[in-house]
This record gives C-alpha cells, sequence and structure tokens, in this order.
C-alpha cells in the first residue's frame, strides 16, 4: 500500500518535475541547521583536530610546534602507557564476557518465569544499579570493599576467609573494578537479552518441544542463534564502553595500587590535563580510538561466522 | 523414566529460582546497604555487622551534608545543565531527524552518513580539541560549557528518525494540499505524534548526562561550579573515612531523582535501551 502510494507519488513528481523542491530543499537545511552546527563544532571537527593535534607539541599557552610523528613514536617506547593499553584491553574483555554470559543467564532464567509481574520485579531490580551514577557507585563501593571496615571481608571473616586485599593489591583492584562494573552494568545486556528473547516465534520453541528437544538443545540449538543479531550487538556497545573505562579506577584507586588499574584514559588524562601535553595525549587517544575500531572489526569478522541473520 | 525427569525438571526449575534470587540480592544489596547506613550516626557507620533494616533511622546525616558542602547548589547546578541539555536535544534531534526522514534535500545521504560516522567516536577521544574550542569560547570553568558541547547528538538525531519514518506519508501530503506551511506540517502533525520517541531520548539524557563525571571533571574547577556527582566525590576526598554515613546520605541524595523517574516513566528507560538495538 504505502510503496504503491511512493510510486504514484514519485510519478507525479516526475511529470510535474519538482515543483516544491526548491522550497522543500530550504526548508530541510533550516531543519538540520542546529545539528549540523553542534555535530560539526563538537564532535566531527574535533575527531580532525584530534588527529592533527597528535602531530604537534602543545601545552595549551604557547604556539603549537609540529613534530611528524613524534609522539607516536614516544608513544610506543613509553612504558606505562603502554602498559595501561594492557591493562585497558585486560579489564575491558573481563567486562563484556562476564557481562554478556550473566546477563544471558539470567535473562534466560527470568524469561522462563510465566508471570508478568515476577518478570517485571526482577527486571526492575537488575536495572536499579543503572540508575546510580558511576560516581556514586565507586564512592559506596569502594567502602563496601574497605580492606579493614568493609562488609564483604566482614561476611567473609565469619565464613573463617582471611581479609581480601579487594582494592590494595594489583590484581585485587583490577579484578573488583571489574566486578563493580560489571555489577552497574549487567542491567543493560539484561533488559537488551530478555527483549529478545521474548521476540523468539513460540511455534518453533512448541515445535522443538514435540521434537523432544530438552532445555539446554534448545537454548543453545535455537534461542541463542535467534538472537545472535542482539548479543553482537551488545557485544560491541559494552567493549566500546569498557575501553573507556575511566571513573571507577579514577575515583576508587586514582589508577593504582602503582600502576594497576591506570587505563588508557587515565594515561590520556594525566598527560593532556594534568601535563598538558595535549599533543601527547591527542596521540594516546588515536590510539585507542584506532584500537577500538580494530576490535569492533574483528567482532564483526568473527559474527559473519557466528551470527545467525534471519 | 519419567519419574526421574520430572525431577531433574524439577530440580532444574527450583535452582533456577534459587540463582535468580541470589543475583537478585546481589543487584540490591549495596544500594540497601547505602541507604540504610546513611540512616546510622556516623559513630556507628563503619561498625559491622550492618544494619540491614534501620531500626533507629538517624536523619541527621541529611542535614549535615547541607552543611558540609554547598550540595544544594551542585544540586542546582546538575538541575540547570541537564534541564537544558535535554530540553536543547529535543529540540535539535526533533527538528534534524524529521529532516533526514521525510524532507529531499541534495546532500542529504552524505550528511547523514557522516553523522553516523561521528556516532562511532567516543567522546573520550576527542574531548581534548572540545576542551580546546570551550576555552576559545571563553566557557571554561563554567556549566555552561557541558551545556553547549552536548546540544547536538548524532544519536538522538537517528533516533528520531527512525521513529519519524516509519510514520506514513500521506498525511503530510494531506495537510499540504490542504495549504499548510512545511514547519507547519511538521509541528501539527508529525511532532505531535513524536510523543513516545521524544519521551526516550530525553529519559537517555537525563540518565546520562545526570550521571556524568567524565566532562564536569575535565570542565569545571570552581567548586561553585560542580554538578552532583564531581561535588561527592570531592566531599569523600574531604572527608575521608571519617564520617561515610554523612557522604553516603549525600550519595542518596544525588539517586534519588532517577530512581524517581524510573518509578513513573520505566518504560522508556527499556525503550532508550533496546532503541540503539535497531541500529
Amino acid at each position: 500500500m504505502a510503496a504503491v502510494t511512493a510510486e504514484i507519488r514519485e510519478a507525479v513528481v516526475k511529470r510535474r518535475g519538482h515543483p516544491s523542491s526548491h522550497g522543500e530543499a530550504r526548508f530541510g537545511f533550516a531543519m538540520i541547521g542546529l545539528s549540523v552546527l553542534f555535530v560539526a563544532v563538537f564532535t566531527a571537527i574535533p575527531i580532525v583536530a584530534s588527529l592533527g593535534l597528535s602531530f604537534f607539541s602543545w601545552d595549551v599557552i604557547s604556539t603549537p610546534e609540529y613534530v611528524g610523528l613524534k609522539n607516536y613514536q614516544r608513544l610506543f617506547t613509553d612504558g606505562p602507557v603502554l602498559k595501561s593499553f594492557g591493562v585497558t584491553l585486560g579489564m575491558a574483555l573481563a567486562i563484556v564476557v562476564l557481562q554478556l554470559t550473566i546477563g544471558l543467564g539470567l535473562a534466560v532464567l527470568v524469561n522462563q518465569r510465566k508471570l508478568v509481574w515476577v518478570r517485571t520485579l526482577f527486571r526492575t531490580t537488575f536495572y536499579l544499579p543503572l540508575l546510580a551514577s558511576t560516581a556514586a557507585v565507586s564512592i559506596f563501593m569502594g567502602y563496601l570493599f574497605d580492606y579493614k571496615f568493609g562488609v564483604v571481608n566482614y561476611y567473609l571473616s565469619l565464613l573463617g576467609i582471611p581479609n581480601v586485599p579487594w582494592l590494595t593489591s594489583g590484581f585485587g583492584a583490577a579484578a573488583t573494578i571489574v566486578l563493580i562494573a560489571v555489577w552497574q552494568q549487567i542491567g543493560f545486556t539484561f533488559v537488551l537479552f530478555v527483549a529478545s528473547l521474548m521476540s523468539v516465534p513460540t511455534d518453533v520453541l512448541e515445535a522443538a518441544q514435540i521434537d523432544g528437544a530438552g532445555a539446554m538443545r534448545t537454548l543453545f540449538r535455537i534461542k541463542i542463534p535467534l538472537i545472535s543479531p542482539t548479543i553482537l550487538f551488545a557485544a560491541v556497545v559494552a567493549l566500546i564502553n569498557a575501553m573507556q573505562l575511566f571513573d571507577q579506577p579514577y575515583i576508587m584507586t586514582k589508577g593504582g595500587p602503582g600502576s594497576a588499574t591506570t587505563t588508557v584514559t587515565i594515561s590520556m588524562y594525566q598527560k593532556g590535563f594534568q601535563n598538558l601535553e595535549f599533543g601527547y595525549g591527542s596521540a594516546i587517544a588515536i590510539v585507542l580510538l584506532a584500537a577500538i575500531l580494530v576490535i569492533t572489526g574483528l567482532q564483526f569478522l568473527a559474527a559473519r561466522k557466528l551470527v545467525f541473520y534471519q | 523414566m519419567t519419574e526421574s525427569t520430572g525431577t531433574l525438571a524439577r530440580i532444574g526449575r527450583i535452582s533456577g529460582v534459587v540463582v535468580l534470587v541470589v543475583a537478585a540480592m546481589i543487584a540490591l544489596g549495596p544500594l540497601l546497604w547505602t541507604v540504610t547506613t546513611s540512616l546510622r550516626t556516623p559513630a556507628e557507620a563503619f561498625s559491622n555487622p550492618p544494619q540491614w533494616i534501620p531500626l533507629h533511622p538517624d536523619f541527621s546525616n541529611y542535614a549535615a551534608v547541607f552543611d558540609r558542602i554547598p550540595i544544594g547548589r551542585f544540586f542546582f547546578n546538575s538541575v540547570v545543565v541537564t534541564g537544558l541539555i535535554v530540553i536543547g536535544q529535543t529540540i535539535t534531534c526533533t527538528l534534524s531527524g524529521y529532516a533526514f526522514a521525510m524532507i529531499s534535500f541534495p546532500g542529504r545521504s552524505v550528511i547523514f552518513g557522516i553523522f553516523l560516522a561521528t556516532m562511532m567516536v567516543p567522546l573520550q577521544t576527542i574531548i581534548i580539541p572540545v576542551f580546546v574550542i570551550i576555552r576559545y569560547l571563553g566557557l571554561s570553568d563554567s556549566p555552561l560549557s557541558l551545556v553547549v558541547s552536548a546540544l547536538g547528538s548524532a544519536f538522538g538525531t537517528f533516533l528520531m528518525r527512525q521513529y519519524f519514518m516509519q510514520m506514513p506519508r500521506e498525511l503530510g501530503e494531506a495537510a499540504r494540499i490542504d495549504g499548510a506551511g512545511h514547519f507547519q506540517t511538521f509541528l501539527m502533525i508529525y511532532a505531535k505524534m513524536a510523543g513516545p520517541a521524544i519521551a526516550t531520548l530525553a529519559i537517555l539524557n537525563f540518565s546520562g548526562f545526570w550521571a556524568e563525571f567524565y566532562r564536569p571533571l575535565i570542565f569545571l574547577q570552581s567548586q561553585d561550579n560542580f554538578t552532583l556527582p564531581l561535588g561527592l566525590v570531592g566531599l569523600q576526598g574531604n572527608l575521608g573515612t571519617g564520617s561515610i554515613s554523612v557522604v553516603l546520605a549525600g550519595v542518596v541524595l544525588a539517586i534519588l531523582p532517577s530512581v524517581l523517574l524510573f518509578i513513573v516513566a520505566q518504560r522508556y528507560f527499556i525503550a532508550g535501551i533496546t532503541a540503539g538495538a535497531s541500529r
């Protein structure tokens, strides 16, 4: 119906030769004007400027000095900054894997509940942590995971487990921040997966049941393949976010102990905004952007084999 | 045979429920602890076991937050910044989303393509040039810097465009034949039907910018200009471990508006999450 109408319209327009197209074009430009202005000034131009700045040495005050590839040469021999890329990659992968598996597991379990209010109750529960800011979460989690007085170590001590240095040891701090990020973000993957599981057609599931497929078989052979596009989307978004991990380590550990939780964005913040090395900071930003694009590309490549499109 | 598979299925079902309940406790526990501890006296705040049910709630911490830091000021800044961004983006994104969906003009697909490409680029990788531009505009250390640099959104434009694309073109054509102008057609017919998409975008922006920490940390220097998340982190730093119940009272106050909004508009929060998946 709509297609037919569009065709007729097209034909009419062709015959009449765009009577109002001039006015329409002007109207279109006026409507996008504000968005184009703000997206250009605060997103598009900064992308180009970030790349440009990475070839300069600049402290904001004096005149920028062109240094060619020096910032990049420095980056690839700068041990601490390189380490921050490793730290970020490790923490980001852990966050994404946990967020996807736990989110999917909980979504499958909630999806099995028949009562609507039970499903709503769990959805609300798992969504609640998302309502708090990462700053708020970092503050109260810092207290909960405190080495001496924290509630977590208190309950572990009741079980006879000695105090765990959650935020005061290198590996502990990285692992704890991963857990806290997963705790807060689980609602994102959970809500996505519940929504897409609901859209799996019931006749397919009934057919599987009649053929005698068990719960596990139905899950891995039918449900997961059918929602795989959503899983890919969740994986891409979660990874892009996790690669920018900043608030939690900045607030809870200041990147420490040592440099155990110094992520790329913390390195960039230190070089750019604390040392006022805007050129070098931009080079770090560009390499981070490249890393994110490469990893996202790899995800889509892997998806060609794994994702099932209807 | 049937007996044992029946038992097996029952064990499966019950363990599923157990897992869900434990997960729910983990999700809620830290939030509950934050609320109940904010109701304990500062002296008891760090004494274990924690009090999960506040038998003798003590609200003095909430008064103390206002004495220790200008939390009223932080609240005001957060409300103004978040409010202006929500209103501003609703306008810019509704206008451009409509144009990209319904109006034909030269270069439309190229410009929209550039919009889509910028959506892939994370804020943190362009923050240095954005900071420089803010400085040139004379907005350093002003809450307005947070507003101005967030008034345009490629994602918001995309979201609104998707919604307008589903609307029937015939309505607008009928209105045009009746003599309505382009803008009138947009405002009186299509914008009125875009309520759910506008609500989703507004909720997404509210929750994102109300909680924002990174840009305020970089753009703002004087305490008077801080938004809530930045101010709270400062409060925690100043008080150390001395009076955590006061800090937690501030945390509860900061989360409260989001929770209240969630209660009345839960479906738009959920729509905000699933909206992106249709990309």
